[in-house]
């Protein structure tokens, strides 16, 4: 098992080496820079902000010296925020965007799980098509349509919850959270189902039944461990994505999260900011698929056995 | 017989999220920002935006003005009704005979925050930053009025004190200008002319550092009507009545909030549960459903700025004046603002907008597709027949998209020509257009100060925003020589309108809407007076409590 994790971080180092690297080349590749604006910038204000920013060397001293500073842990200043550092504005959003992605999982494994072994348990049924479908239609509604119906179902007509901010009001972290679990919660459900599913027609449920278990015994105690195995090598890149991808949700809500930063540097060439995002995501990326084929491999027996190297 | 580890957690799980779920919406949601905030005279601000930063000569944008415009004061303010100049940190100003020396004397009772008082010296101190070089200022040219400022600015000298500014004494500055400029006094309520306190500065770094904490909570000095309290990224701004501004009697406001609504849509849907008493946007489509309402609060006003599009004369087949102006007159302005554009904006037949202090800009044409077609087939193309074909470049925006079809479709109806669409994105649109890569450009101009000459100067050969190769000596000799030397405004405004009128005759651009602003703004709110340039001071704004909105909005 050592060997193995041992070995994923040994593979990850290279991964994420290339991912700076390409980031770094690429965003200077893009036409238009980071001082261009729609007034004309003056040619000597240009070239005092380039020189402020280190553009004036040579593009591979300019490399040489970010892979530098990334070596103390700077992402250094950003363009579009003079004065703040990439560190100081990632750190600023992290916790609300942490925060935001645990409690759509939290809803997606609660509500899709759920969902799913209902389903399974009666396959080509009611029981079945009802929530599938609606799983179907959650995988579709894009958040952005989605958000907005909540607010004006319970934040305009109801009054119920509040419509944006987070950890001002009590209750504004409910909708956000469920605008962007919705569409994972249907991914879960899918998953579960086809896991239980395939986990259901095993001799080993057979015999379970056979012995005269419950069904619900049967399901809780036997079936889940091997059917949920999809769900959990799924969150690991799931919840990197609900990092990634909050952005949206971030941008109806009015929430001080890091996808708003993320996506705009792109548009504003804030070189800085979008490296530091880059490199921060790709690395968390990398270690949740790695925490997920981990906790995968823990729960399924046979692959334990693998790595165990034949101690039985 | 043990449950598995991940069903037990999960079964906890479900359960604390249930209770969590019942006490919070047990809690209910509370008194409305609103209501609060007009209990306690705070007024809560939507302001499009998170800003860059607060530093006056680094940075630039429509929500920095506002923060920067709360905290900090110029030597002059602006009349939010007539935009007027008035006394601000200058209690009065004498201008010499010819116009070039203008001196300013600052209230004795002007403090920044701290208790100090703002003199004369810490303004020379603030122009040297912001003309600096080092300080990479963008906005740098609005100080070259004066004597060598430019110079300064592009380290061709290095001596400050050669440049037109000087402290006589600590409340009097003296400013000597390269040529008369009526616009200057406006110019001192443009946050790029503001001064900062210069102790605070040194205590952070040097005086041209862009980089410096010096304006986070606590270290902050300015010397306006309120000051920095909380700054939470991306959350809220807020910000207190200062006790050392000399007018703070005249501040009904206790403090202000601002929001970086950055969605136009969720900021209209704040604003219906009153969590906002200002809006910086309306979602277009909504705007005629808000001009329906008894007692709305919709606010709408004409803008100092103009959507025009560019025309490159140096690529075919606009290179030919006859093409250029065929198009502009092809174009059904009315239509196009009344349908598209829900009435909101104005049609625009020159780049200046009217009623710019008076000025009225010519108006050489209107839709006309005859004589569209005719000069079509003067400049060889009858009927659309051999026509090339051109492309309009816009950058990624559905405004823009909507705009360029209707352009599109009315070209092909009345000249029956084709025309292609290019989104770009928006560094890749700047690119193109500053690197004259394109054939037709979409392009808006606001402008900095009421003076058509903000407008015209933009077209001067080889200026950094004609972008379209038009080059005219008679048309550079106007702007540049003739109108600044005018005696008189009147005199001044003759030479800009033959000025214009040339430039509409040649066509380097297509003039097609003049800018409007539209806000929300909640009934309990005085003072947000509706003008030109958007430009608020929040000193003249009041709270009045129980007002609510009207019936049909919830």
């Amino acid at each position: 098992m050592l060997r193995f994790i041992t070995g994923r971080l040994l593979q990850a180092v290279p991964v994420i080496f290339i991912v700076i690297t390409a980031t770094f080349f690429l965003v200077r590749a893009a036409p238009g820079g980071p001082f261009d604006d729609e007034k004309v910038v003056l040619p000597e204000v240009k070239k005092a902000l380039e020189a402020q920013y280190k553009l004036d060397l040579p593009l591979h001293e300019q490399y040489l010296a970010y892979l530098s500073d990334l070596s103390h842990g700077d992402l250094g200043p950003s363009f579009k925020y003079p004065g703040r550092s990439v560190n100081e504005i990632l750190f600023s959003g992290l916790p609300v965007t942490a925060e935001l992605g645990l409690y759509a999982l939290l809803i997606a494994l609660i509500i899709g799980t759920t969902a799913g072994v209902f389903a399974s348990l009666k396959p080509n049924t009611a029981q079945d098509y009802i929530p599938m479908s609606l799983a179907m239609v959650g995988i579709c509604m894009p958040s952005f349509l989605l958000g907005p119906l909540l607010v004006l179902v319970f934040g305009i007509y109801l009054e119920w919850l509040p419509i944006s901010g987070w950890g001002a009001i009590p209750g504004d972290k409910i909708l956000p959270s469920i605008t962007l679990g919705a569409a994972y919660a249907a991914y879960v459900a899918r998953l579960s189902r086809a896991g239980m599913l395939e986990i259901l027609s095993q001799d080993y449920i057979r015999t379970a039944r056979a012995k005269g278990l419950s069904e619900w015994q049967v399901v809780i105690k036997h079936a889940l461990r091997g059917g949920l195995i999809p769900v959990i090598a799924f969150l690991g890149p799931a919840f990197a994505g609900l990092l990634a991808g909050s952005f949206v949700v971030e941008t109806i809500f009015q929430i001080p999260g890091l996808g708003r930063f993320y996506v705009q540097a792109a548009f504003n060439r804030d070189y800085t900011m979008i490296l530091g995002t880059t490199v921060f995501l790709s690395t968390l990326i990398v270690l949740f698929n790695l925490v997920s084929d981990i906790t995968a491999a823990w729960l399924n027996p046979r692959l334990r056995a693998q790595f165990s190297g034949g101690e039985r | 017989m043990r449950i598995t580890r991940p069903m037990s957690s999960l079964l906890r799980t479900v359960a604390l999220l249930a209770s969590c779920t019942l006490l919070i919406t047990g809690c209910g949601t509370g008194d409305s920002n609103v209501v609060t905030g007009n209990r306690e005279g705070i007024l809560h601000y939507g302001n499009g935006a998170e800003p860059q930063g607060l530093d006056p000569h680094v940075v630039t944008g429509v929500p920095e003005n506002h923060l920067i415009r709360a905290l900090f004061e110029g030597l002059t303010v602006k009349n939010p009704i007539t935009l007027e100049p008035e006394p601000g940190v200058a209690e009065r100003w004498d201008i010499s005979d010819d116009g070039t020396v203008i001196t300013f004397y600052l209230n004795p009772e002007a403090r920044w925050s701290n208790g100090d008082q703002v003199t004369a010296d810490d303004y020379v101190w603030s122009w040297e930053r912001a003309l600096h070089p080092n300080t990479g200022n963008l906005y740098a040219y609005m100080l070259y009025p004066l004597v060598n400022a430019e110079a300064f600015a592009k380290g061709e000298i290095d001596d400050f004190a050669e440049v037109g500014v000087k402290a006589l004494d600590p409340t009097t500055l003296e400013v000597t200008l390269n040529a008369p400029t009526p616009y200057f006094i406006q110019l001192m309520d443009h946050y790029s002319t503001f001064a900062v306190h210069p102790e605070t500065l040194l205590q952070f770094g040097e005086m041209t550092d862009r980089f410096t904490p010096w304006t986070r909570v606590g270290n902050i000095v300015s010397n306006g009507a309120f000051e920095l309290e909380e700054w939470a990224i991306n959350r809220h701004i807020k910000m207190r009545k200062s006790e050392h501004y000399w007018d703070k009697d005249n501040v009904s406001l206790n403090g202000v909030v601002f929001y970086p609504t950055e969605n136009e849509v969720s900021e209209e849907r704040m604003f219906r549960v009153e969590q906002l008493h200002r809006t910086e946007g309306v979602p277009l489509e909504k705007v005629p459903a808000y001009r329906d309402l008894d007692d709305s609060p919709y606010m709408q006003e004409v803008y100092l700025g103009t959507y025009y599009y560019l025309l490159n004369t140096e690529a075919p087949p606009v290179d030919k004046v006859n093409v250029r102006r065929a198009l502009s007159l092809a174009i059904d302005r009315d239509q196009l603002t009344r349908t598209v554009m829900q009435s909101v904006v104005t049609p625009a037949y020159s780049i200046t907008p009217p009623g710019t202090l008076g000025y009225q800009p010519p108006k050489l044409f209107d839709f006309d597709p005859e004589q569209a077609r005719a000069l079509l087939a003067e400049a060889g193309y009858p009927n659309g027949d051999g026509w090339p074909g051109i492309e309009i470049i816009y950058n990624t925006n559905e405004a823009h998209r909507k705009i360029a079809v209707a352009i599109q479709q009315m070209w092909k109806k009345h000249l029956n020509i084709d025309v292609t669409l290019a989104n770009q994105e928006w560094k890749v649109y700047l690119n193109s257009v500053s690197q004259r890569d394109f054939q037709v450009a979409r392009r808006g101009w606001i402008g900095d100060y009421v003076d058509p000459n903000n407008f015209l100067d933009l077209f001067i050969t080889g200026g950094g925003n004609n972008n379209t190769g038009f080059a005219n000596a008679e048309y550079d000799d106007m702007i540049l020589q003739q109108a600044p030397r005018a005696k008189t405004q009147e005199e001044r405004f003759k030479v800009f309108y033959e000025a214009e009128t040339l430039l509409m005759e040649q066509m380097p651009i297509i003039p097609i809407y003049n800018y409007a602003t539209r806000h929300l703004v909640h009934p309990s709110v005085e003072g947000m007076t509706p003008n030109l340039m958007d430009s608020l001071n929040l000193k003249y704004v009041k709270l009045v409590p129980d007002r609510r909105l009207p019936e049909g909005l919830r």
